[in-house]
């Protein structure tokens, strides 16, 4: 019922809308952590986008979400190690402060 | 034997290589553990023979595979010899990565035996990735290759240049991977499937074709796999990575991983997205020139030859997605064809990064390499090979296959694109040759000065395996070009039907 009430393709604008938040995030803040926090924002709008699509689509949609979610979290688990042993080096987690890698 | 993917079972068969190397992968993971729990202070040696020895049934597995056939193309796995081809390139780099990594890890106090566990993963990743025929499953393998190689990256943790390169990947790899998530999303919702070839009839029979929610789709996608296969502009994180990582993890990087990628791409885009041709084609010919010119116009400033092999790298996936435009059956064997030969000899120029490093020191400046073609002069001779091969110089595999990626372009007629391909590859001669010049032409620091450079036997042994491939791949190519040529043809199911040979 709800979803009558809705604007044709309501759930796809809010989808990317957040994907268009997520990659803005990624662009314009400098904190790794907040990185990569708009990085899994990213990847639920591709969940919501997934959750939408499936009554027309295939209910196949909403079994892919659930692949998304752990893999999200696989790379949730490496991706704080990988902040962790960088903070180790530098105290900090700006990406602005790492510039070793230069030419 | 043939295969019907209405029945389960059909996948242990279809997926027989990948199960033997993950199967054997845990293995390794468990010796190890009980191994280091007994001697803890022991070389890892033998955890790198076992798993160099599960890459090696892994191949025999992927032989195996030639022998079965599927029912029809309804698997998310491809059943085809194109997938086995690339699966043999793919053991090939991790072997060969394996290989170069003995000692060199020891030298830097990194030698654990989870290094050859996840190199291991990853090249199971890559190889489901390569062969996937469903989107969701490039997806999964694409992320279980890279959570692999973000770890590797960063394996040397007391290095803050290896942490910070892991760092840097980390964050683009995963920004990538979002946005191919939602590249899948968007083409799921346009065509009902993720599945490829169910993708390609319903774009091809103009269902879904230059829908918008479909374009924004392919769009994102092909930014997804741009990203991976590190083509301009998307490759700022590449020069950085493969500089920062372990050196026989770079080589990992810009050889396995690479060929993964392309695979997929070529897998994407030639087939699944093949009917709407006309809306990336121009998108990737813009990619294809601006990576040609631009990598090989950054490499020129570089002094440190492993960035300067980074960029190098960028440059060689500008060539292939030439090889990819070509939307012939030629230009993807010439792709295939060249990703072998591109294999070979960078994992065999990175092998002499490699062996020029000392202790813990990298030494991979240009000036390091003053005099070591004359107090080393096989590696220095091997290293000067792999540089022409790069280079794209007559007698090497490296120059037959521009050949035919020019062949191919020209005979669908991207003169353009043929004659981009050239002037890069001319300019590309400049950096190249300049590494010879200094390794032969400038005396060394002093007379001792690359007498601890140098390789373990196996080390060696991959270096003498790829210099002898660069040249088998000159004077005996035609064979793996063939062998290439067939594959493909299995790569494009529908081409038969044209002659109404199908039953």
């Amino acid at each position: 019922m709800i979803a009558q009430t809705l604007p044709a393709n309501a759930g796809l604008y809010l989808s990317a809308i957040l994907f268009a938040i997520g990659v803005a995030g990624v662009m314009i803040r400098r904190n790794a952590i907040i990185l990569f926090m708009c990085i899994e924002l990213m990847l639920n709008a591709a969940n919501l986008a997934f959750v939408w699509f499936s009554p027309f689509a295939g209910v196949q949609g909403q079994v892919f979400v659930f692949f998304v979610i752990a893999v999200a979290a696989a790379e949730a688990a490496v991706g704080l190690a990988i902040i962790l042993a960088v903070f180790r080096h530098k105290e900090t987690v700006n990406i602005n402060e790492f510039s070793l890698l230069r030419f | 034997m043939t295969l019907d993917f209405a029945r389960q079972s059909a996948y242990f068969w279809a997926l027989l290589p990948e199960i033997v190397l993950a199967t054997w992968t845990m293995l390794v993971l468990v010796v190890d553990v009980f191994r280091s729990s007994d001697h803890p202070e022991e070389s890892r040696a033998p955890v790198a023979w076992m798993s160099l020895a599960g890459l090696v049934v892994a191949g025999a597995a992927n032989a195996y595979l030639l022998s079965m056939r599927e029912a029809a193309p309804t698997g998310m796995i491809a059943v085809d010899s194109f997938r086995v081809f690339t699966n043999f390139i793919l053991l090939l780099a991790a072997g060969l990565a394996i290989c170069l990594s003995f000692g060199y890890l020891q030298r830097r106090h990194i030698d654990r035996g989870e290094f050859y566990v996840l190199v291991l993963f990853a090249t199971v990743g890559m190889m489901l990735m390569a062969g996937s025929r469903d989107l969701i499953l490039m997806f999964i393998a694409l992320e279980v290759m890279s959570v692999a190689i973000y770890v590797l990256v960063g394996y040397h943790r007391q290095d803050p240049r290896s942490s910070e390169a892991s760092l840097k990947y980390f964050l683009l790899g995963a920004f990538s991977s979002g946005f191919f998530l939602y590249g899948i999303a968007l083409l799921f919702g346009a065509t009902g499937s993720t599945h490829l070839p169910t993708i390609g009839t319903m774009l091809g029979d103009g269902v879904g074709t230059a829908s918008p929610v479909a374009l924004a789709g392919m769009a994102l996608v092909l930014v997804g796999l741009g990203f991976k296969v590190a083509a301009v502009p998307f490759h700022v994180w590449t020069p950085d990575a493969y500089d920062g990582a372990p050196t026989p993890v770079t080589a990992l990087m810009a050889t396995g991983v690479k060929a993964a990628a392309f695979a997929a791409f070529i897998r994407v885009f030639a087939v699944g997205l093949g009917g709407v041709r006309e809306d990336w084609a121009p998108v990737v010919w813009v990619l294809a020139a601006l990576t040609m010119v631009a990598a090989n116009l950054v490499a020129l400033t570089q002094g440190s030859v492993k960035r300067m092999l980074a960029y190098s790298s960028i440059a060689h996936a500008g060539y292939l997605l030439v090889a990819l435009l070509s939307a012939n059956q030629a230009g993807a064997a010439a792709f295939l064809f060249y990703l072998l030969v591109y294999t070979v000899m960078t994992a065999g120029a990175f092998g002499i990064v490699i062996a020029n490093s000392q202790g813990d020191h990298e030494r991979v400046s240009l000036e390091d390499y003053a005099g070591f073609g004359w107090q080393q002069p096989l590696l220095g001779a091997a290293f000067g090979l792999f540089l022409l091969s790069l280079a794209g110089f007559p007698l090497t595999g490296g120059f037959l296959g521009k050949l035919y990626i020019i062949r191919s372009a020209l005979e669908s007629d991207n003169v353009p694109l043929a004659v981009v391909l050239v002037l890069a590859s001319l300019i590309s001669y400049f950096y190249y040759l300049r590494v010879i010049v200094v390794m032969y032409m400038r005396p060394a620091a002093s007379a001792n000065s690359h007498d601890q450079a140098g390789l373990a036997v196996p080390g060696r042994a991959a270096i003498a395996v790829a210099a002898v491939a660069v040249l088998a791949l000159f004077f005996a190519a035609s064979p793996v070009m063939r062998a290439a040529e067939s594959s493909v043809a299995s790569l494009f199911p529908a081409a038969p039907a044209l002659f109404g040979m199908t039953p």
